[in-house]
């Protein structure tokens, strides 16, 4: 472990105003860091100014709460700096995903097939060339997926809700979700190969 | 992204992804590999793979390079 990892899990593990001072250093390090990534998203977000402000105090805050609950799973595979900043930046994603579950830019349940060539960045114009495509594309949605599988298809593809979003939803996890999708995928590929519409495997790929 | 080339991205997948929970406990050690150059692909092709196909995770791992190139600068 480098001196400087040590010298944060020495400060951490102490007592008194040696634990203060660490906690206050760290904590600061933590709103930096959320304040920079919270700015780094925001352009694609619609929350700006105090509440994009707010959004990264809140992260800094539960991400030191973490990170001292933690501290003991710190193995110095990596500075601890950067083990650290792992936790505010996963709270920023959360709270991105949270504020959008409680302002959804649609209905989480809608269901408008006509936005998934768009998805897929198909311009209107040409959308009737790849008409027998997205058909095929529709017709396996409905026919080859289990209704979490299209529930989650419908929701991340056709109606663009963040997977962070659609997690809180669905009071499920990341990974579970992306283990249905994961799933969703393959089934899809595997019925528009079967019917012609794409080529067979790439190397490394399914 | 346009039309059968982004869907057929979208669909293919890659059996070494190792998923969001793997990716994520191992995050702040591929990120400081790749900020040092280091050739954190090869090493872990399972969490390379990963983060090319997940958005969420993938963002993840953007804002903490960022983070620790920052830091570094």
């Amino acid at each position: 472990m480098d001196v400087e990892s040590a010298g944060w899990l020495q400060a951490l593990a102490g007592a008194g105003r040696g634990r203060e001072a660490a906690l206050a250093r760290l904590h600061e390090l933590l709103v930096r860091i959320a304040r920079g990534e919270a700015a780094r998203r925001g352009p694609r977000l619609a929350i700006t100014g105090p509440e994009l402000d707010d959004l990264a105090h809140q992260a800094a805050a539960d991400a030191l709460v973490a990170i001292t609950g933690k501290i003991g799973q710190f193995r110095g595979e990596s500075r601890f700096t950067t083990w650290a900043y792992k936790f505010v930046i996963f709270e920023v994603s959360a709270k991105i995903g949270r504020h959008f579950w409680r302002h959804p830019a649609v209905p989480l349940d809608a269901e408008d097939w006509d936005r998934l060539p768009g998805w897929f960045g198909v311009d209107p114009a040409h959308q009737a060339e790849w008409g027998d495509l997205f058909a095929a594309l529709r017709r396996a949605v409905d026919s080859e997926l289990t209704p979490r599988q299209r529930e989650v298809f419908v929701a991340i593809v056709l109606n663009d809700v963040p997977l962070d979003t659609l997690v809180l939803h669905l009071g499920s996890s990341r990974n579970a979700i992306y283990q249905v999708l994961f799933a969703a995928r393959r089934k899809l590929r595997a019925a528009l190969v079967a019917g012609g519409y794409l080529g067979g495997n790439t190397a490394g790929c399914s | 992204m346009t039309g059968w080339p982004a869907l057929e991205r979208f669909l293919r997948t890659d059996p070494r992804d190792v998923g969001c929970e793997q990716a994520m406990e191992m995050l702040h050690v591929y990120a400081e590999l790749v900020a040092a150059g280091e050739p954190a692909q090869e090493r872990y092709p399972g969490i390379a793979a990963h983060l090319h196909a997940c958005g969420p995770c993938g963002e993840d791992f953007e804002g903490l390079l960022a983070a620790i190139r920052g830091e570094t600068r």
